[in-house]
């Protein structure tokens, strides 16, 4: 189990676009994490620091106690499992099977437990029966759910999910969700980029806003999504979901769920 | 410009089964069309069929006839279809030149090809960039923007080919929710002030509620409901299509639905909302 420390990160692009100024952030072995903010606010930025793909302009992150800065791309890629916005740029092998263990077996993973590995990651997305399967005969939702399993098939500690979401039904939507519960019950961190603030509110125990390359709200989605943080949120052109609204205009309080919506109804009586 | 499928059964090569069968759909000038349906059911390869790519470009079997004014684009040159028909696929990624070293340029690439005088160029690359709030990355790099930030230029690249007919598989699926209310704001105004047709695929309902006149479901290759966006999106039987009601449906239905509130009640809370 392995803690999160963010200290004082910025980061410029070569070519001078800031994308992070000053970014302090601790999460906690076995937090369930999800990051919003506006396209450009430095969230892919962000993430990509875990694993070493970018490492900061100014600041440190430590990793267990102990600093990316020295550590190869391949030994973090042990600790810190990314599954990117673009599943295109991820996918390279000609069959979902040898695209899943792809992962595991550079962690020198083999035979039996290799294949077992890749049955249950594809199981866990459900691409069990697509296994032999050209990826790129899956349409653009299953090729999503096919670099989520190459991630967990990898089973790191720290579990980074960059727009998971995207181009899923309410099936799809539903399995990604039901992933996350499962990784946080195995113990493991989960860090996820999403523009769904409703899939946001329901899926995840802490939700982080980011605004021009910081971070400026940090909390549970009921602090984040709660009235008194609509400012903040308006100021990055995010607006909490609908039914934090309903419940704030009918004096419930915050219930940035439907669920915990119907649940103040019914204790209001 | 009017777009007409009548009876189109479309099969990929090499397939064992038909991707989509007897699709009916008109789409008039100055009309949105949302389409909706589970993952897999053929709502992408609609939009190729619909643009004329599949099975010029993509290949495979194609049965029915799509018209455009009349006119059948089974047979037309590509170039003479992509001034009429402008399509965004569902991977931005995809669509950029990759040659271009600015937004601007990678904009002005396809109105260049079309042999338009420079201004005209500069005209429509400055209204697309316009139109969706990106003016601000003209001068930026293609392959340095947000996966967000390159779907607005892959679609501002479309607008500024100026066709009567966009087709657009899933436009806002990698934007925030400003970029997405700025997306259905440009795409309402060219069907009202330039009678653009627009196809539209959008798993967010929210944004097909307040974007389409009328919205089709897809399931398994078929055309199974169609109706004006109001009545389908409220439609409980979405959800088993495994189609995600717009929230105010959802809330509203939240509301009623444990008995808490009645219903009128529930409607007039979310219509105070709404204003």
């Amino acid at each position: 189990m392995i803690p999160i420390e963010i200290q004082g990160v910025s980061f410029t692009y070569p070519g001078g676009v800031r994308a992070l100024s000053g970014v302090d952030l601790g999460v906690a072995p076995g937090e369930t994490l999800g990051i919003v903010g506006q396209n450009g606010s430095g969230k892919s930025t962000l993430v990509r620091h875990l694993n070493g793909l970018l490492r900061p302009t100014q600041g440190r992150i430590l990793l267990d106690g102990s600093g990316v800065g020295r550590r190869h791309v391949a030994e973090l890629a042990a600790v810190v499992g990314i599954a990117f916005q673009d599943p295109d740029r991820q996918i390279f092998a000609g069959r979902v099977r040898t695209e899943v263990a792809f992962g595991p077996r550079n962690l020198g993973l083999h035979g039996a437990e290799l294949d077992r590995r890749v049955r249950e990651a594809l199981e866990v997305v459900g691409l069990g029966g697509a296994a032999d399967e050209n990826p790129y005969d899956l349409g653009y939702s299953r090729r999503k759910l096919l670099a989520i399993a190459s991630v967990l098939a990898m089973r790191t500690p720290i579990v980074v999910l960059d727009e998971p979401t995207t181009g899923q039904d309410l099936r799809g939507v539903a399995r990604v969700r039901s992933i996350v519960a499962a990784l946080a019950a195995d113990g493991r961190t989960v860090i996820t980029i999403s523009h769904d603030m409703r899939f946001v509110a329901e899926t995840f125990r802490r939700v982080v806003v980011m605004r021009a390359g910081q971070v400026v709200l940090d909390g549970t989605p009921a602090d984040v999504f709660g009235e008194s943080s609509w400012g903040v949120l308006a100021s990055t052109y995010l607006e909490p979901p609908l039914a934090a609204r309903v419940g704030a205009r009918l004096g419930l309080g915050s219930t940035p769920t439907e669920a915990s919506l119907v649940a103040a109804l019914a204790a209001r009586g | 410009m009017t777009l007409r499928l009548s009876a189109v059964t479309y099969r990929y090569a090499g397939a064992h089964r038909d991707a989509l069968t007897g699709i009916d759909l008109e789409l008039p000038a100055g009309s949105v069309l949302g389409v909706v349906g589970p993952n897999e059911s053929g709502k992408s390869t609609l939009c190729l069929v619909a643009s004329g790519l599949a099975p010029v470009v993509v290949g495979g079997r194609i049965s029915g006839s799509i018209t455009i004014d009349g006119r059948a684009t089974i047979g037309m040159r590509p170039h003479e279809l992509a001034q009429r028909c402008g399509i965004l696929f569902q991977n931005p990624q995809a669509q950029l030149s990759g040659t271009a070293s600015t937004v601007f340029e990678e904009l002005a690439f396809g109105p260049r090809n079309l042999g338009l005088p420079l201004a005209t160029v500069i005209e429509r690359v400055e209204s697309s960039l316009e139109a969706l709030g990106i003016a601000g990355l003209a001068d930026r790099d293609p392959d340095r923007l947000s996966g967000g930030q390159v779907q607005l230029v892959a679609l501002a690249a479309i607008l500024a080919l100026g066709p009567d007919i966009l087709i657009l598989d899933e436009p806002t699926s990698q934007l925030d929710p400003q970029g997405t209310r700025l997306v259905g704001e440009a795409l309402r105004r060219l069907a009202r002030e330039n009678r653009t047709a627009i196809l539209v695929v959008e798993h967010k309902t929210a944004l097909l509620d307040q974007l389409a006149d009328r919205v089709i479901v897809i399931d398994a290759g078929r055309l199974v409901r169609e109706g004006s966006s109001a009545e389908v999106l409220a439609d409980p039987a979405l959800v088993e299509l495994g189609v995600e009601p717009p929230p105010r449906v959802r809330v509203r239905s939240a509301l009623t639905g444990a008995g808490l509130r009645p219903p009128d009640e529930a409607d007039r809370v979310l219509a105070e909302l709404d204003r």
